[in-house]
């Protein structure tokens, strides 16, 4: 943008201090520099906020600003922000503002975090625990004394974060004379992020433009209100001049969101017969040092805690949380949220008490998955099991991987000397959030989308929709849905995104909702549109509405497949010579249509994954064999694109699993800070994943779509982490590895290479 | 413009002559995409490691965040955006689209640049090859399988360019349904 | 990040750049194929007052072979290496080694002059070296002085090297043919550093060891040849199992591994064993007959 600067931040090097601004006056007179801003030029203009969930009132996050004020709570936080004339020139600035640090005891781990009092993450709160949530259903705990038999297990899953390859990154441009903000940032949700920057910088939302356009990946990081966003567009309101800011990939690292710091002691009570009759979580989560805005990372945990036990039916279920603060960058949403947690712990147990039974894992589940003529049925923490084929995937899995003789060449290879395994995971995604889980909380997140469909007089579509493109193709799918409900071909329909200015306010790109929402909607006002051309058609023709169909743009008869007129000539009547049509036609070019799901808060979707492993002896690193998902997520509008968010999602998830950390040392220093350090699947270690689906459509909307982006995620590190232990299960009774990542020192201390207490 | 030690460099740029002015600290990525406008080229670590700046430089592959825009003076520089793309190039980009071997986009660039120099290299490429020679390119969205995918299928359209047979590729098939412990 | 500001020259002789090198010796970066000093100024760790690019000088990437043996320009780019015929044949490890080494557009780049100054202790091409006794050719304004490997890398990122040279080739002994060379590394990842990765050459008559090189990277702080390893197969036939057992015990012994990052001193120590008893036993299968 023209006369655009340039903005860096000056972030706590410490996990946990006070701090004062001594000068600024050598920073300032860097060449390129304009204007150094510190919490109180920013608080002017900008008030701070609080996470605030009212149906959770006891919920404790302090305020949050976009520059520190006097303490930082964790390494990274922002506590000034140079302007420049380049991004060179502010972080030359960066080197000379003189700030006196007075260190702080920072929390150390998380275990340790959640129950010592003496080093808290904000000194003013009498301990660390933003939250805890505990839920009985039924009677677990005389279900657990009664059971036949019970396995328990805690595993461990040590944080990591999204790293969308396009860091975050935005250019604010206020303009005082017309008190206008117009924002283009690469973000998930426009209109969530226009309605907050609109509330604390005291604007009206009709003066806040924000535009997502080509999202460099966004996987939750990007859904978010950082304090770096909130300070670039109030730098922006305070100089009058477009600012932009792109995070580095050492920043991003950093300060970006990250996700699924759990401590899960789990256990599950098991009849005489092997059937669940009872589950039991503590879940500890590492909240970080605020709980995200607007959201709650406190969502994350209750997202496990409702996918617990997910695709088995039992009724008797106690969850406890505590969700804690520490001097670490907030968690939050992440792909999947809180699912991948639940599965890992789920199907962790369910091959333990396998095990314990000596029978076939597969078969175990199968007892026990939830079957059809018991649908729809309510589960321990309240959500509709709908629409779900549990048994379907299952024995879909068998015979994708050929599983009989699968288990022969693995009892052939473990002959020869090899360390090999096979695990499955099997799990309930509730997607496409509807209303009740943020509405209740009074938190403004919108649950409904909408679509305003234009003719064109060329016969040709213009859709301005309320979703937001990430790179999971959502333009695309709406485009096919809104073609096939109109009756053209999908190249005739322009699908525009990602804009407030352009779009009715609606929920962005998160919980894979775009098809089985905004689709809705679409579907919805396609038919609209439709229905209302085919009437004018009709008065054009004297005939009933009835009688008409589109087919291919063209308005055809449906007794007699006549051709009467093209969908272009109808709208350029109706838009240059109204006077050929009945008078009072006033036909309606343009439709609306907004939809949101009434009943399923979480719409659930089930899947089945599996993976085989091999481990190296000699190294203790896991090489994947292969991959397969089993995946029912409603109907499929492109299997082409769905597949592949479905790849996508597994490699994360074997990120996760096998090679991703945020790790800190016992100063509570990030040392995953560069991307030699934190490590991300590359090609050359990925397996090929091969993918078939059930389709059981959602029986709740017209289009029965459900949400499938996050579904491979979901179970990735679930089935890993079981074919890991399979694989290590000759040498070890029990899952041999509770942590993940999968430390490859801690194989080969299991396989006997290694000794206890080698470091 | 800032005053900081700087010198005039002539490149050639997407067969363009280029006459700029760049400060000696100033990266090729971050020239190409602020000096000329040519945002193809993305910048996703600046040390090196997600292959997201991938651009040309007299005929090789490189990091664009590792190299200083005053080292092209005199030389070549081809982005994605080269008008006149090498026909490799041309290739991928379409076998990219139809595989949907792309989702948001970021990394694509600096995928397809590396791919076609792996093609010229070797044109008959087997999977474990096209994934050695991408291993250096960081994606997020993908898994990989599809960007593989779409190589295989750029280098067999290339080799009948050429004039070969689709014989050669009966061994580059894989059957999806055959459960092996070897991949 | 974005580097800090520098003062930058483009030589295109050598005595222009090391007239350079020694003006600014306190201060000053030497830019060969700029893989490692790139990432080190755009984090700002390095932030040197004069760049001093040698990528324009000539004869610094010429790879030559005469009746001496090998010699790599110091500016040679690693794909050149890895791709090189002459290289391929009388100096396999290398050929072998390159394909550990980072990834291809790095290769287009990286030089093994600058992978050898750098001496980053899980880098490849040090213990490859040190492996194959090259003599590392510095020049300066004093002059060209030749360093044995075993004497050139000091300590982790710490070499022989004074602030004012510059490595312009590597010389490589000849290796006739009763000589037989492998390399191999555990990573993390492909093309990651070496959790461990070892660098061997052995040498039979008669399918007796008579000269054996063994050196690892990732495992200790710099490269070094093991002469006590070495030992266990000199004079004894290659294929025999127990030289292998008798050889992982001294390197438990002789070894002084590093304690960094995920991997305990006890498991790179692990790797390494398991590296030498394989690669002693890939030699020996290719030797056999």
């Amino acid at each position: 943008m023209k006369g655009e600067l340039h903005a860096a931040f000056l972030r706590s090097p410490h996990a946990h201090a006070t701090f004062r601004i001594a000068d600024t006056t050598r920073a300032s007179a860097v060449a390129g520099v304009v204007r150094i801003l510190t919490a109180e030029d920013i608080d002017v203009v900008c008030t701070p906020w609080t996470c605030v969930l009212q149906n959770a009132p006891d919920l404790k996050s302090p305020v949050q600003r976009p520059l520190a004020r006097g303490r930082v709570a964790f390494q990274g936080e922002t506590v000034a922000l140079v302007v420049a004339r380049s991004r060179a020139a502010a972080e030359d600035a960066l080197e000379h503002i003189e700030i006196e640090w007075q260190d702080l005891p920072a929390t150390a781990s998380l275990k340790t975090a959640a129950t010592d009092r003496s080093i808290r993450a904000h000194p003013d709160m009498a301990d660390n625990i933003c939250w805890t949530f505990e839920h009985r259903a039924g009677d677990p705990d005389k279900a657990f004394a009664e059971a036949a038999a019970v396995v328990s297990e805690t595993l461990t899953f040590i944080r990591s974060t999204g790293v969308p390859l396009e860091p975050r990154g935005i250019l604010a441009s206020y303009d005082p004379a017309i008190n206008g903000l117009s924002v283009h940032v690469s973000h998930q949700m426009p209109h969530q992020l226009q309605l907050h920057l609109a509330e604390l910088l005291g604007m009206s939302p009709l003066d806040v433009r924000v535009v997502c356009s080509d999202v460099g990946g966004g996987f939750g990081i990007k859904m978010h209100i950082y304090p770096e966003e909130v300070a670039v567009c109030a730098a922006s309101k305070i100089l009058g001049r477009p600012v932009k800011f792109i995070a580095d990939r050492i920043e991003s690292l950093l300060s970006d969101v990250h996700a699924r710091e759990h401590i899960v002691e789990a256990k599950m009570a098991l009849d005489s017969r092997g059937r669940i009759i009872a589950i039991a979580v503590d879940d500890i989560q590492g909240l970080g040092a605020y709980s995200v805005y607007p959201r709650s990372s406190t969502a994350e945990a209750m997202s496990a805690l409702r996918a617990v036990g997910g695709p088995y039916r039992f009724d008797n279920y106690h969850a406890k949380l505590r969700s804690v603060l520490q001097n670490r960058v907030m968690t939050g949403q992440y792909r999947s949220v809180g699912h991948p947690v639940a599965a890992a712990v789920t199907e962790t147990l369910v091959d333990k008490a396998a095990r314990l039974r000596g029978e076939d894992p597969l078969e175990f589940r199968r007892r026990n998955f939830l079957p059809l003529d018991a649908m729809p049925w309510i589960s321990p923490m309240g959500a509709r099991m709908i629409d779900l084929s549990h048994h379907a995937c299952l024995d879909r899995l068998i015979d994708l991987v050929d599983y009989r003789n699968l288990r022969s060449q693995i009892a052939a290879r473990r002959e020869q000397g090899c360390v090999v395994g096979f695990g499955v995971a099997s799990f309930v995604e509730f997607t496409a959030t509807g209303a009740e889980a943020y509405g209740r909380a009074n938190v403004p997140v919108s649950s409904l989308d909408g679509v305003v469909l234009t003719l064109e007089p060329t016969g040709e579509v213009r859709a301005s929709c309320s979703a937001a493109e990430i790179g999971q193709g959502i333009q695309q799918g709406l485009a096919q849905i809104i073609a096939d409900a109109l009756g053209i071909a999908p190249e005739k329909v322009r699908v525009m995104v990602g804009d407030t200015a352009i779009s009715p306010h609606g929920g962005g790109a998160w919980s894979s909702r775009g098809a089985s929402i905004t689709g809705e909607a679409a579907w919805r006002a396609g038919r609209a549109l439709r229905d209302g051309m085919l009437s004018v058609a009709a008065k054009m023709l004297q005939t009933s509405p009835e009688s008409l169909t589109m087919r291919d743009g063209r308005i055809v008869n449906v007794a007699s497949g006549t051709d009467h007129m093209g969908l272009d000539e109808l709208a350029r009547t109706s838009l240059f010579q109204p006077f050929n049509l009945p008078a009072g036609t006033q036909a309606q070019l343009t439709v609306a249509q907004t939809w949101g799901r009434e009943a399923d808060p979480f719409l659930p979707t089930n899947g089945i994954q599996a993976s085989l492993v091999e481990i190296d002896r000699s190294s203790g690193l896991v090489r994947l064999l292969r991959h397969w998902v089993v995946e029912d997520c409603g109907r499929l509008i492109n299997p082409l694109l769905v597949d592949e968010q479905i790849r996508g999602g597994v490699v994360q998830g074997i990120g996760e699993a096998l090679y991703e950390a945020c790790r800190y040392n016992d100063d509570g220093q990030f040392t995953s800070g560069t991307l030699a350090d934190y490590l991300v699947p590359m090609a050359a270690d990925m397996p090929d994943i091969t993918i078939a689906h059930v389709e059981t459509p959602y029986s709740g909307s017209l289009l029965g779509a459900k949400g499938a982006g996050e579904s491979g995620t979901c179970g990735a590190p679930a089935a890993v982490l079981n074919a890991v232990n399979d694989a290590l299960s000759p040498f070890h009774e029990g899952p041999a590895i509770t942590t993940l990542p999968v430390s490859p020192v801690e194989v080969l201390r299991v396989l006997g290479i290694l000794p206890e207490g080698a470091a | 413009m800032i005053d900081e030690p700087s010198t005039e460099i002539e490149c050639v740029v997407n067969g363009e002559s280029i006459r700029a002015r760049v400060p000696f600290r100033q990266s090729l990525v971050d020239f190409l995409r602020h000096g000329l406008g040519l945002t193809g080229s993305h910048v996703g670590c600046e040390h090196g490691i997600c292959g997201a700046c991938h651009v040309v430089v007299d005929g090789r592959v490189v990091r664009g965040c590792l190299m200083l825009a005053v080292q092209v003076h005199g030389r070549m520089v081809s982005t994605i955006e080269n008008s006149q793309p090498h026909r490799f190039v041309k290739a991928l980009q379409e076998s990219f689209y139809q595989r949907a071997a792309l989702q948001c986009g970021f990394c694509t660039p600096g995928m397809i640049l590396q791919a076609a120099e792996l093609l010229q290299r070797n044109l008959a490429p087997t999977r474990g090859e096209i994934r050695d020679a991408l291993s250096g390119n960081y994606c997020r969205c993908t898994g990989y399988q599809a960007i593989v995918d779409a190589v295989e299928t750029a280098a067999q359209t290339l080799r009948l360019q050429e004039g070969e047979t689709a014989v050669a590729d009966i061994g580059h098939l894989r059957d999806d349904n055959q459960t092996s412990l070897h991949s | 990040m974005k580097p800090v500001v520098f003062q930058y020259r483009n030589p295109k002789t050598l005595s222009e750049a090391l007239a350079l090198l020694s003006e600014y010796r306190d201060d000053v970066a030497v830019l060969s194929g700029g893989q490692s000093l790139m990432p080190m100024l755009n984090l700002r760790v390095a932030q040197p007052a004069m760049l001093v690019d040698i990528n324009l000088v000539n004869g610094l990437d010429a790879i030559r072979c005469d009746d001496d043996g090998v010699s790599i320009g110091g500016r040679t780019r690693h794909n050149d290496v890895l791709r090189s015929a002459a290289v391929a044949k009388n100096l396999p490890l290398l050929t072998q080694a390159m394909t550990h080494v980072a990834h291809e557009a790095i290769r287009n780049r990286g030089t093994l002059g600058g992978s050898l100054a750098l001496a980053d202790p899980a880098a490849e091409l040090p213990a490859c070296t040190v492996c194959l006794g090259g003599k590392i050719v510095a020049a300066s304004v004093d002059g060209e002085r030749r360093i044995d490997a075993s004497d050139f890398f000091l300590d982790m990122y710490t070499t022989a090297l004074d602030a004012h040279e510059v490595i312009v080739r590597v010389e490589f002994p000849r290796f006739d043919p009763n000589w037989r060379f492998a390399f191999d590394e555990v990573a993390r990842r492909h093309g990651d550093f070496a959790v461990a990765g070892l660098a061997m050459a052995m040498r039979c008559e008669d399918g007796i060891v008579v000269d054996a090189r063994i050196a690892f990277t990732g495992v200790e702080p710099m490269p070094r040849r093991l002469s006590d390893v070495e030992a266990c197969f000199i004079g004894s036939r290659l294929d025999e199992p127990d030289n292998r057992i008798r050889a992982r015990t001294a390197l438990c012994d002789t070894l002084s591994p590093i304690d960094s990052g995920e991997f305990p001193p006890a498991y790179r120590v692990h790797v390494a064993g398991e590296l030498l008893e394989r690669l002693a036993a890939q030699l020996a299968n290719a030797n056999s007959g």
